[in-house]
């Protein structure tokens, strides 16, 4: 298959193993131009190897890649000034200042922080109060920004972001998320990993990926929309308990705790949500939740990864 | 009326240099609790429980944990609480086996005690097929779980838990959960870091720390209703960044 030139990323069957673990297990998916795709999924799934591969720093053993319409095996010297990278781990210099490993990156690429101010601005204005301070003494978020920076310094045409936002507080989370939202309006391509679920949201589409395949390709919408059956979330004052007396409820498939609640999925599928919402309700107060209140609630990402995981797996979410 | 006190401090506080990192922090954890410990970083979360275990002596202000002064008894307070970290906390190099009983020996239990409690978490923890498979080689979600397991070993009765999720699919999230209420309804009290704040809604109780002071304390429920925030992650934005709108 010819990769097409219209994708700014095109995978075909991808794999990688490393002795006995397979990374990637047949990988096939495709991202347009401009578009902000994100890989959703937890620690050893197989993103890192994934980013790494469409970074031309690793060879796949199976399949192809391409990026920007260019092999990343053959094409690997075109492509390396036209992607912009950013591993998962903090890998700037820590002795060096912020305004020093900016300037490194820039003249690695054969350019300069002046040159390429305006590309730079709306993130280096955020940088530019502690452009003296060494990079090992910036906050989580900052660091990350300053990695972005560092990769957006050369204007890459694209963007491969691995887990920029992983250790990081829930309010740099969101502000880097908003600084991604603001390049993807230059028309920037930006690929980015994460192994938070509710950050799927703020993607143009996503991969859930787990043990090295991907379960889904597709909107976030239509990804929580996929759960396909009733969800239920109970509330009780005695969560704990609540949860363990839900687990032996008549036709239970599957119960976790989300958030302020409890997901319940029921094993039937010709039920209505609002016939095991009132079954519940009566089960609960049975065993002496008198304060326990149910509802149906709309699946979100995070359900349709527990759901598909469970399946995967050939066990239920416990 | 209540439980007793699992974790006391009063006007806590430590100086590095002309920075003051944890600004008399007055907060108290009964025993049996779940207590998230939440904060931006660098708002000082982990220099406090620094000093909370005894590792770093505060510059002013006390505490106690499990009865001992943090900065008086800093060894007894070590003896009597589990720690565990997302960074460190099993040697990956050592068997499933091996970090058990090293872990034990370091806290004086008998090799009988080893033996039997070794048995006993295998089991529970469905594990006793990977007992002689180094450490590095489980997958991580099991290793999380098993990490937990090992800081009770000694039966402390506070555990102090560093964003122990991190990084950790949603299903074995959601099952190292149910190990913390576990350990909860039998009377460990838990402090937990995380940076999921669907996880923040799991506590009996959390704080906020913003900028080395607590910015705001309670249950999730109560602390929703009192900043008017849909979830705690609305609540944090709000606390954590005031400037931010």
């Amino acid at each position: 298959m010819t990769p097409s030139p219209s994708g700014a990323v095109v995978v075909d069957r991808l794999e990688k193993r490393f002795g006995q673990t397979v990374a990637l297990n047949s990988v096939s998916f495709s991202i347009t131009p401009s578009e902000l795709f994100g890989f959703v999924g937890p620690d050893g799934g197989g993103k890192t190897t994934l980013f790494r591969i469409l970074a031309t720093l690793l060879i796949p053993d199976k399949g192809s890649a391409s990026v920007l319409g260019r092999d990343v095996v053959k094409d690997l010297w075109n492509l390396r000034t036209r992607i912009g990278y950013m591993p998962g781990r903090f890998s700037l210099y820590p002795d060096l200042s912020v305004y020093e490993n900016l300037r490194f990156f820039a003249s690695v690429f054969g350019t300069t922080i002046e040159k390429e101010r305006p590309n730079i601005a709306p993130i280096y204005s955020q940088l530019e109060p502690f452009k003296d301070r060494r990079a090992a003494a910036l906050s989580g978020g900052m660091k990350q920004k300053l990695a972005l920076c560092c990769a957006l310094v050369h204007r890459p045409e694209i963007l491969l972001l691995d887990e920029p936002t992983t250790g990081v507080d829930a309010v740099s989370r969101r502000e880097f998320w908003d600084l991604l939202a603001e390049l993807k309006k230059t028309g920037m391509t930006i690929v980015v990993s994460t192994p938070y679920m509710d950050e799927a949201d703020r993607c143009d589409r996503v991969a859930l990926i787990q043990n090295g395949r991907l379960l889904a390709v597709d909107t976030p919408r239509q990804i929580a929309e996929s759960f396909g059956r009733p969800l239920l979330a109970v509330r009780a004052s005695r969560r704990y308990p609540a949860l363990l007396a839900l687990r032996e409820a008549p036709h239970v498939h599957a119960v976790y705790p989300f958030g302020e609640t409890i997901h319940y999925v029921d094993a039937r599928t010709g039920e209505t949500a609002p016939a095991i919402a009132a079954e519940l309700r009566a089960f609960l107060q049975s065993r002496g939740f008198a304060d326990a209140e149910v509802e149906i609630t709309p699946p979100t990402v995070e359900d349709s990864f527990i759901a598909r995981m469970g399946t995967a797996e050939g066990t239920r979410a416990a | 009326m209540s439980a007793p006190l699992a974790i006391e401090a009063v006007d806590l506080t430590r100086r590095f240099g002309a920075f003051t990192a944890v600004d008399r922090i007055t907060f108290d954890v009964r025993e049996g609790e779940v207590f998230g410990f939440l904060g931006a970083n660098g708002a000082g979360k982990t220099t406090a429980i620094r000093m909370l275990t005894g590792l770093l002596a505060p510059s002013s202000g006390k505490a106690t944990v499990a009865g001992h002064d943090v900065a008086r008894e800093a060894e007894r307070v070590k003896c009597d609480i589990g720690y565990m970290s997302q960074r460190f906390s099993l040697y990956e190099d050592l068997t499933v086996r091996e970090n058990i009983t090293l872990y034990g020996g370091i806290y004086g239990l008998s090799d009988r005690d080893i033996r039997d409690r070794t048995g006993r978490m295998l089991a529970r923890l469905g594990l006793e097929h990977a007992a002689d498979h180094f450490v590095r080689a489980i997958p991580l979600g099991w290793r999380q779980k098993l990490a937990f397991s090992v800081a009770l070993l000694h039966q402390p009765r506070v555990v102090f838990l560093d964003e122990p999720t991190s990084g950790v699919d949603p299903i074995t999230r959601r099952q190292f959960w149910e190990l913390i209420y576990e350990a909860a309804a039998a009377g460990t009290t838990v402090l937990v870091t995380t940076h999921y704040m669907d996880e923040a809604e799991y506590c009996d109780r959390i704080s906020i720390m913003v900028a080395g002071r607590i910015g705001a304390m309670g249950t999730p429920a109560a602390l929703k209703q009192k900043f008017a925030a849909q979830s705690i992650d609305d609540l944090f934005v709000q606390l954590a960044r005031p400037t931010a709108s």
